[in-house]
């Protein structure tokens, strides 16, 4: 089974992400990440889904999506070809003697620290998922008191876009 | 008695009230009118010639413009029945069935027959009454989130917001239940949008940018099809209900004389091409023709119309027509390499696709004569297998019997329908159909209870056409109240009951599968007479006529086919014995099949 990153361009109308939803769950898919929101147009919404599957059973589901009145055009991103991103929240233990050590490794991976308390850092990152991880690795040391993770956005590289074309009349 | 005369009827069934609609006239400067005034003035427009229904709190303020309609509204004694009625209708007209119930247990009854056109892609618009606004998500007194119930089982389906938006989105339910792949849609309406003041105008912008179906299919592919059929030593034309739904069977039968291939239909195709035409070699799958199934196991190219590789028909998957390749043209992307691989998948429209064939086949085509051994190896199967039963010893009445003397005594051109189990697969195989729209049943779904209201609402569609149900003493025990429905709207429809006492197809397995430990399958309906069907019939306000013996047969038929004014129940009390064969038991392969109890066809297939 692969990682498969599908972005998914949608009717921005209620109830289209449990229909959307709906049919991972109903070929028992289990969905690794899900992102929505708003695109350039305000009428259409992007969902990005990333699932585990073989490339035939995702054949199937992507057909299914494809059948959704409000699915307007299916793209699956190529990881090679697109970037993709995340973004984590981290609270951090960080007293008076480790927080210079957990500030350096902030600073290497170009994260933020976006809330302070005595104890505790609250660290703001994006990136894609392996960096985020080796972010993490490098925090667990200290203790990790809660964290928070969006789901994976993801563009594909260079000028084209998929939002544009004649498959969306709606745009 | 007091049965309903003609004088006495809600309605007469006949061709002049349910002539067709003329096309709506556009409505430019809004007319104010409310939300149920939307709706009812919306399917006049949409040109909705019947509904079938039954009101309640939520749908009540929809139920008095319609008071005042020519939309013809038939008063149903079970939401089920509306449902199954609009298939009926759907069926046998081609046009969109619609029924109408209100919230929550209103609704929810009609979700197997939602479900029921889900499977067998029959284009029908179920509206619903909803809570008011405010209440949605309260738990409010016949509440139900019928919209998230029926996601899995609808094509689309829409929660209305603003009595605005009722015109376009009814326009909406019915073009995409009538488009592309049919199948039903559900308009869900809360009551206070009902109430609201609105503006009436016509016609509406159809606003739906995601739904594109494609209807012709790409030249590259035909030819690629074209260039298989030319190959190939072993063909199969493999024929599904959508070539009906696309009424393209005059196009199906140019292809098949033209190419000479034989073809097979479906349970859900039966009717497609002509049961008596030499090519025809019935039906494939479960209880299909030993050449049908044999055929499609040894063929080197299925050339598949509008079917979808249903289990039923396939068997065991990975042994089905192993030799084959499979040229598949359906409507729907998403049926094709669903279950069977595709080596020329075509999306298109099955008339347009059957169209597009025959232009790309004409040059090289040559007839049955090009495929000589192949037809002489089929024609053998024929002679040696060809569909029978045998008679009880018991001296009890055959059911095959029953519905082979009504299939030829009723005639080819009236409309079959039938409900689930053996009487289902008889009536398959016994009845000889040569028509399009002759033969309804609920195929995907298999739902029992099917028979009754589908017929009603088949002969609300087709009132001119005899209309017979052939059911089961099970399933009609399931919705025989529509009977009410037809006696007192005019609705003379014909139910031959094959009781046989039991839950036959289950106690067929139970006989073959579980050493004849016969749990839960006897009805009493023999032992017990309880119901007795002639005076359930009449107490439904039809007419009763029973038959116990193979003499009385034909004459029973006969007066039932000269009742006109009065639906016709006859309690045909035959054998429980009987069997449905052949048989592909479930999960086994094709290569299986089972030409009777212990008799498995001998194929000599050296010379292949």
């Amino acid at each position: 089974m692969n990682k498969h990153t599908l972005s998914v361009l949608v009717e921005n109308k209620p109830g289209v992400l449990a229909r959307v939803s709906g049919l991972f769950s109903r070929r028992s898919f289990n969905i690794d990440s899900l992102a929505v929101g708003e695109t350039e147009n305000p009428d259409v919404s992007r969902i990005t889904i990333v699932v585990n599957a073989d490339s035939s059973p995702l054949e199937q589901v992507t057909k299914q999506l494809n059948k959704l009145v409000n699915v307007l055009k299916i793209v699956e991103l190529d990881p090679q070809q697109s970037v993709q991103r995340e973004l984590l929240l981290v609270k951090v233990r960080a007293d008076r003697a480790q927080r210079g050590q957990v500030l350096e490794t902030v600073e290497l991976f170009r994260a933020k620290v976006i809330d302070v308390a005595p104890d505790t850092l609250t660290i703001e990152a994006t990136g894609n998922p392996d960096k985020l991880d080796a972010l993490l690795r490098d925090l667990e040391p200290y203790g990790i008191k809660e964290m928070v993770q969006s789901g994976l956005v993801a563009i594909g590289r260079g000028s084209r876009s998929i939002t544009t074309g004649p498959a969306l009349r709606a745009a | 008695m007091t049965r309903p005369t003609p004088e006495t009827l809600a309605h007469r069934a006949n061709p002049a009230t349910v002539a067709a609609a003329s096309p709506a006239p556009a409505v430019a400067s809004p007319v104010p009118t409310s939300g149920a005034g939307a709706l009812v003035r919306s399917l006049e427009a949409l040109g909705v010639e019947v509904l079938f229904g039954i009101p309640g709190g939520a749908i009540l303020p929809a139920y008095d413009p319609l008071f005042d309609s020519k939309v013809r509204h038939i008063l149903v004694r079970h939401e089920q029945g509306a449902g199954h009625a609009a298939t009926g209708y759907a069926q046998a007209t081609g046009k969109v069935g619609v029924c109408i119930a209100t919230s929550g247990p209103g609704a929810t009854n009609l979700v197997t027959p939602i479900a029921d056109a889900y499977m067998d892609s029959v284009p029908m618009v179920a509206i619903t009454g909803q809570v008011a606004r405010p209440s949605i998500g309260t738990d409010a007194f016949q509440e139900a989130d019928i919209q998230g119930i029926t996601l899995p089982i609808t094509k689309h389906n829409f929660l209305v917001q603003t009595p605005e938006e009722l015109p376009r989105i009814l326009a909406e339910a019915f073009h995409l239940a009538a488009t592309g792949r049919p199948g039903p849609v559900l308009v869900d309406i809360p009551k206070d949008v009902l109430q609201s003041p609105t503006t009436f105008t016509w016609p509406p912008t159809l606003d739906l940018p995601g739904y594109r179906p494609t209807l012709h299919p790409h030249g590259k592919q035909i030819r690629e099809a074209a260039r298989l059929i030319a190959a190939a030593k072993r063909p199969v034309l493999y024929v599904g209900g959508g070539v009906l739904k696309a009424g393209a069977t005059d196009g199906l039968r140019k292809l098949a004389e033209l190419t000479g291939i034989p073809v097979i239909t479906t349970l859900m195709a039966l009717g497609a091409f002509p049961d008596s035409h030499p090519q025809h070699l019935g039906m494939p799958g479960m209880h299909g023709t030993v050449p049908a199934v044999y055929a499609l196991q040894k063929s080197d190219l299925l050339i598949t119309l509008g079917a979808r590789f249903d289990d039923r028909v396939t068997g065991k998957l990975d042994s089905f027509a192993p030799d084959a390749k499979v040229v598949h043209a359906d409507i729907d992307p998403a049926e094709i390499g669903k279950n069977r691989h595709a080596d020329v998948p075509i999306v298109g429209d099955a008339r347009h696709v059957i169209d597009e064939l025959i232009a790309a086949v004409s040059a090289s085509a040559g007839g049955t004569a090009q495929y000589e051994s192949w037809w002489a190896t089929l024609n053998e199967l024929r002679d040696r297998y060809p569909l029978g039963y045998e008679e009880p010893t018991d001296g009890t009445l055959a059911p095959q019997y029953v519905i082979q003397r009504i299939g030829e005594l009723v005639g080819p051109d009236a409309i079959y329908v039938a409900g689930v189990g053996q009487h289902q697969m008889w009536a398959s195989q016994f009845i000889k159909y040569e028509k399009p729209g002759t033969w309804l049943n609920s195929g995907g779904a298999g739902t029992m209870g099917y028979a009754v209201p589908a017929a009603m609402g088949a002969k609300v569609g087709r009132p001119d056409v005899a209309v017979w149900a052939i059911d089961g003493d099970g399933c009609f025990q399931m919705t025989n109240q529509e009977l009410a429905t037809c006696a007192l709207e005019g609705i003379p429809v014909k139910i031959a009951v094959i009781n046989n006492g039991n839950l036959g197809m289950v106690r067929q397995w139970q006989t073959l599968f579980y050493d004849g430990r016969y749990s839960n399958t006897e009805l009493g309906t023999h032992k017990h007479r309880i119901p007795d069907f002639v005076k359930l019939a009449e107490a439904l306000g039809c007419i009763g006529l029973r038959c116990e013996s193979k003499d009385d047969v034909d004459k029973i038929i006969k007066q039932a086919m000269e009742i006109n004014d009065a639906p016709v129940v006859i309690d045909f009390t035959v054998g429980k014995d009987a069997m449905v064969w052949p048989m592909v038991a479930a999960g086994t392969s094709n290569d299986e099949i089972m030409f009777a109890r212990d008799v498995r066809p001998t194929f000599e297939e050296d010379d292949l």
